[in-house]
């Protein structure tokens, strides 16, 4: 890699082969800062894909061998998730809209080779949760958030049911109504989004968004949520799925007006600057233009940039420079900000720093092994 | 170089500073702590193994320290950071080491997919690797810790690692993790055992760690093929006897027992099922280590 110890891990998928001159020291630095983003997998996947594994010294290609068994590993266990949630589906006739990595595993996209995976998301009518919710429970489901505060900030704010997990498999479902809080500022209208959803071929039943609000969905995800230290893996589903629809001329068209048409034309806005800026997204002229109209004034524009630029930079352990922990933090409270009307948000940060210890205990594992 | 050719002075120098570079088996840890009782449990237990310049690869960042926080003055603590991450609650200070030797198998556990990992202590004889997989308090670690100390090799005692394209065993050869009434069973069963101040009141009752034999480590890099599976279980008063396990049950119980068996899918199916046609399947039950010693003793010397 070029510049000395400092390998990138958004460096290194952008272009793998540049590898090859990489020494122990800059292989170390280098898986470290992947597992800690959780882009190991990606980059074992792309190196594997160009058949460079072989080449990658033992010590370090112990590391991506591992993390490739662990993505396959997690894509099994997806695709048999879904076949249980189809079949407790079954009985009440729904349609159901596959959300983010179970989406792109599904309808096999290339964003979900190489991606961990967790969490199933799937997207129904509010009507239909109560329905959606009863079938769960009936085939092994069970509510995780029990305290009255949890359920009421699920039911009323949120734009999803509090999570059910299995009782036996223990894997956890979100259910959404709605891909923000309905408590947020930005309202993007579900119906919109279920409406232009289009079915998985071959797959009964499943269906996913369409490739516009893929990519939109994935921006605000990305932009619109507290959690940045995910936020490279988030980005690089993003760059994934710009490359991949990019490929067809009306997508770029089609993108700005609707994420217009969306209210998210923020999320857009940033979600395609930082994807170009760190995986080198190609993005036709016309459409960064018309993207670009969707920025917000000059000032804060470079305040958010600086923030983002600045908290999407992995610390490394040893060196927590104080800037990223503070962009994070700056960013985690806008992403609050957004979410919540101002009381609210103070009602809920109270009570948050009230529970602190009630929710640690249950948070962390115990090493016992 | 091991880890006896540093001073005292340079080993607390590097734990509290750069940090160690320690190997064990296939694993390399960069570990770093400005406790004392970490340098303790290091030194002691790690004594004969390897340890590695910066120039080199390490696998794992990690770190045992104080919490940075009030509490620190009340009830000291110590956390275990990997990555710079704290997965774990803190636990008292007193179980700094046991907490260090417990992050180490959660490291290998969650992230050594490369090796089909299950619970269970493996020891090794001409090659040949007796895996004893069995669940907390059944006495495994007491066997293994028994076994040692009467010829055999110690690979691991907490977590067997299998090659699943070769089903070799990889030995890790760190110390092993005494519990309660079993730390006096091998005080008096082998005098020669070095072992650590137990710890009270963990998760687990009275801990105490026991020094992987010099044998052991010297020879981690030694890999054996699965020959037995035997699950121990101690029953005080019970002769020492084995019983033919049917191999469909062995296999479930190393399922059972596995840490990412689920995540090798198919692959993992099939390279267990390789490693349980070369092995001889049994319960065992025990109430006497001597005589369990002789028994394995006639079992690896008669086939």
């Amino acid at each position: 890699m070029s510049d000395g110890l400092r390998p990138s891990i958004t460096r290194a998928l952008r272009d793998p082969p540049a590898l090859a001159s990489c020494n122990l020291r800059q292989w170390e630095a280098l898986v470290l800062e992947a597992r800690r983003t959780n882009l190991l997998s990606r980059l074992a996947h792309e190196m594997a894909e160009r058949g460079l594994l072989d080449r990658v010294p033992p010590a370090p290609r112990a590391h991506l061998v591992a993390a490739q068994t662990l993505a396959q590993g997690q894509a099994d266990a997806m695709r048999r998730e879904v076949t249980y949630i189809r079949k407790a589906l079954a009985r009440i006739g729904i349609d159901i809209v596959l959300l983010k990595g179970a989406a792109y595993l599904m309808a096999g996209l290339p964003a979900a080779r190489g991606r961990l995976f967790t969490d199933v998301d799937i997207l129904v009518p509010f009507e239909r949760l109560p329905e959606v919710e009863a079938a769960l429970m009936l085939h092994g489901w069970f509510a995780t958030h029990h305290s009255a505060y949890d359920q009421r900030y699920y039911r009323e704010w949120m734009h999803e049911l509090p999570p059910l997990r299995h009782a036996v498999r223990t894997t956890v479902i979100d259910v959404h109504h709605a891909i923000l809080p309905r408590t947020a500022r930005l309202k993007p209208a579900s119906a919109k989004l279920l409406a232009a959803s289009r079915p998985i071929p071959g797959e009964d039943r499943l269906r996913v968004l369409s490739p516009a609000d893929l990519v939109l969905h994935s921006a605000t995800h990305l932009f619109l949520n507290e959690e940045l230290s995910q936020g490279l893996r988030d980005l690089a589903d993003l760059d994934s799925l710009l490359r991949h629809f990019g490929d067809d001329p009306g997508f770029w068209n089609e993108l700005p007006q609707r994420a217009v048409e969306l209210d998210l034309a923020r999320p857009l806005h940033y979600g395609v600057r930082h994807a170009a800026r760190l995986f080198g997204t190609p993005v036709p002229g016309a459409a960064r233009s018309n993207i670009e109209c969707l920025a917000p004034p000059p000032w804060l524009d470079g305040i958010m940039g600086a923030l983002y630029e600045r908290a999407l930079q992995p610390v490394a352990p040893g060196e927590p420079g104080p800037l990223t922990p503070l962009a994070r933090q700056a960013l985690f409270m806008r992403a609050h900000w957004l979410r919540m009307p101002p009381m609210l948000l103070m009602r809920h940060l109270v009570s948050k720093i009230l529970r602190v210890d009630h929710d640690r205990d249950h948070s962390r594992a115990s090493p016992d092994i | 170089m091991i880890l006896a050719d540093l001073s005292r002075s340079e080993l607390e120098r590097r734990l509290a500073g750069p940090g160690l570079r320690l190997r064990a088996g296939p694993v390399v840890t960069q570990i770093q702590s400005p406790l004392g009782a970490v340098a303790d449990g290091v030194a002691l237990h790690y004594a004969a193994h390897p340890i590695e310049g910066s120039d080199g690869f390490a696998d794992f960042f990690v770190r045992v320290d104080r919490p940075r926080n009030l509490r620190r003055w009340l009830h000291p603590q110590a956390v275990f950071y990997i990555d710079g991450e704290a997965p774990f609650t803190p636990l008292p200070l007193d179980q700094a080491f046991p907490l260090l030797e417990w992050g180490l198998n959660w490291c290998i556990s969650a992230h050594c997919h490369q090796y089909l990992i299950f619970h269970a202590a493996v020891v090794e004889r001409s090659g040949r690797a007796l895996i004893l997989p069995a669940p907390p308090g059944s006495g495994k670690s007491t066997l293994c810790a028994g076994l040692i100390h009467r010829g055999w090799r110690l690979l691991s005692d907490e977590l067997a690692l299998i090659d699943p394209a070769t089903s070799h065993v990889i030995p890790l050869a760190r110390p092993v993790s005494l519990k309660n009434r079993s730390i006096d069973v091998i005080r008096a069963f082998a005098p020669a055992a070095v072992l650590s101040r137990p710890v009270h009141d963990t998760t687990k009752g009275t801990v105490a760690h026991m020094q992987a034999t010099p044998d052991s480590v010297r020879r981690a890099a030694e890999f054996a093929r699965p020959a037995w599976i035997v699950m121990p279980r101690y029953e005080a008063g019970a002769t020492a006897a084995l019983t033919t396990l049917p191999k469909a049950r062995a296999f479930m119980e190393m399922v059972n027992g596995g840490f990412n068996y689920s995540v090798h899918g198919r692959k993992g199916f099939e390279a267990l099922a390789r490693v349980i046609d070369l092995c001889a399947c049994h319960t065992f039950v025990y109430g006497d280590l001597e005589e369990a010693a002789k028994l394995f003793d006639a079992l690896a010397t008669k086939s």
